[in-house]
């Protein structure tokens, strides 16, 4: 045996990946570059300013979506990279969450924007400003029946004309509903499913 | 004669049905398409009609569970669907993957980049018709599924990355065999190109058709190939570079002028890009564990958060929604086609009918996540 391998070994060190995990923590972001940019341009829209994972979301109020969306859309957020919602069931403050998130290529920040609203609360349309909102909202209001005021075309998009309900409400049952397939009654009777063959278990 | 052709050219509008039984919609897309004889006046995509409830799936199933079904959104990438969304998933619980792993993955979605590729260039030949390419190009495919199979068994529904890493080490010999692959594909993408770039049917049908500039591309959310087509420098994987992607070096090919032809020549060279990352990834292969410690029920904390890869159609991007349970609240797929398709009547507008076709190729579209 050679003297090297008699030098006693310090305590082996874990790698990342062996330790467990350390989940992000969610921050107060009022004071965030891109918070403050968007405060000076329209003073007291954003209600609350979080970040989480590295990613800033604003909640703005409804009344100032459209301002607060033009402001940032000048500020070179120039794409649109999702506009999706979340329902809150029970939330009293608002069911569902309209969410926006916005990418600005100079400088590669990314911003989520959020707007609470109630069930049946139209929201102002963005597709003036970003073409592509076209059809996330359409996909928005066939999934949650969201309206969205100034759309050119809000209609089911995912779902057909008939189709009543909205899928991605918490309240749609995950089995689906009887959707009125009534065209084929024989096939497919009111209560959904097709007929069980005659004389079988 | 005179009059048929008075009749003919009389500027008479007429909807057409295109799809949604059509071979070249590649799926079941339907165009309600507003013709002028020939000249396309208007075109209204009409989808899904493969609409599966995926997002409201997702909010039944644990975390692990949720895997499968994003292989089957985007069918022809399933192993970048699976980045995805394992991706968001380590972000919001801060797990770090040991760096075999991710090296692993990167193999695994270039590859899957490569197929999928493939399956454009071999039906988006076919659809202008040129039939030639889809057997040669198709041998390669299989050679790229039978590695797949070898890893995880499945060829199309992968389901082969885990929240914290992958499920097994590379079999023994399977990294000589993808080097094999990787050395041979260079020189089968030289001849495909051979059959197409200066071929003249090809041109015609292809260079002016469906023409996007720069800026209305980022405004109509185009992302991947199409908009690097439209000359944009954009890719996921340096902009926001996940797994070891900074690592490795590779290219953004761009396009000029934002016409098929350009997004042809985009993502040919994306394979060899992507033959590239593969060949440094097998290079540097590091030894050591393939998953990371995680916790056996995975239950991430309240949050939000979004994380995108650079599926080979564009940005495929998760919006995940936790309460803290064991299944996500909400979950959002960004999907990439869906965006893309959206452009489409801007692309096909004053074009012919039979340009419909190569546009539909040149999105580059797969109805399973369109619809979800």
């Amino acid at each position: 045996m050679s003297e090297e391998t008699k030098v006693p070994e310090a305590a082996p060190q874990k790698m990342p990946w062996e330790e467990k995990p350390v989940p992000p923590t969610r921050r107060e972001a009022r004071e965030h570059p891109l918070v403050q940019e968007l405060e000076r341009a329209v003073p007291g829209a954003v209600l609350e300013a979080v970040e989480f994972a590295g990613q800033v979301s604003v909640v703005v109020e409804l009344e100032k979506l459209l301002t607060v969306l033009s402001a940032l859309r000048d500020f070179g957020y120039k794409f649109l990279v999702d506009l999706t919602a979340v329902d809150w069931k029970d939330r009293p403050e608002g069911r569902f969450d309209v969410v926006y998130w916005l990418h600005r290529h100079a400088d590669s920040a990314r911003l989520r924007v959020k707007v609470g609203v109630a069930d049946g609360v139209e929201v102002p349309s963005v597709v003036g400003l970003w073409p592509t909102a076209n059809w996330m909202e359409r996909e928005v209001f066939d999934m949650f029946g969201i309206y969205f005021a100034g759309h050119p075309n809000l209609e089911r998009i995912l779902t057909w004309e008939g189709f009543s309900g909205h899928p991605l409400r918490k309240d749609f049952p995950i089995e689906g509903v009887d959707t009125g397939a009534a065209v084929y009654p024989d096939i497919y009777p009111p209560g959904g499913g097709p007929v069980k063959p005659k004389g079988g278990a | 004669m005179a009059e048929l052709e008075a009749t003919v050219l009389a500027g008479e509008e007429m909807e057409v049905s295109f799809g949604p039984q059509h071979p070249a919609t590649h799926g079941v897309l339907r165009l309600q398409l507003k013709v002028d004889g020939e000249k396309i006046v208007d075109a209204k995509p009409i989808i899904g009609y493969l609409h599966r409830g995926t997002e409201k799936l997702f909010e039944r199933e644990t975390y692990p569970q949720c895997i499968p079904h994003t292989d089957r959104m985007d069918y022809t990438a399933a192993a970048t669907n699976n980045q995805g969304f394992v991706g968001a998933v380590e972000k919001l619980m801060g797990i770090t993957i040991p760096p075999r792993a991710a090296y692993i993955r990167m193999i695994l979605a270039e590859l899957q980049r490569i197929a999928s590729h493939i399956i454009w260039l071999a039906t988006h030949a076919l659809d202008i018709g040129a039939v030639t390419p889809f057997f040669y190009t198709f041998e390669e495919r299989e050679k790229i599924l039978d590695l797949f199979e070898e890893y995880c068994g499945a060829r199309l529904t992968l389901n082969t990355m885990r929240i914290g890493g992958v499920p097994w080490d590379l079999p023994e010999g399977w990294t000589g065999r993808c080097r094999k692959f990787v050395e041979e594909l260079p020189k089968k993408i030289e001849d495909w190109e051979r059959l197409l770039t200066n071929n003249r049917i090809w041109k015609a049908r292809t260079v002016g058709v469906g023409v996007i500039d720069a800026e209305k591309a980022i405004a109509w959310g185009l992302t991947g190939p199409p908009l690097r087509g439209s000359g944009v420098q954009w890719d996921i994987r340096k902009v926001f570079p996940y797994d070891r992607y900074d690592e490795v070096e590779f290219d953004i090919p761009i396009g000029k002028n934002g016409d098929t032809y350009d997004r042809y020549l985009v993502r040919m060279e994306e394979m060899r890009q992507s033959v590239r990352i593969i060949r440094q990834c097998l290079d540097r292969l590091p030894d050591g564990p393939v998953m990371a410690w995680v916790p056996k029920v995975i239950r991430p904390p309240k949050g939000e958060v979004y994380f995108s890869v650079e599926g080979p159609k564009g940005e495929l991007g998760y919006y995940i929604v936790s309460d803290g349970g064991v299944t996500p609240y909400r979950v959002r797929v960004r999907p990439p086609c869906f965006v893309n398709l959206q452009a489409l009547p801007e692309l096909v507008k004053g074009h012919l009918v039979a340009d419909v076709v190569a546009v539909i190729g040149t999105l580059d579209i797969v109805l399973g996540e369109i619809d979800r």
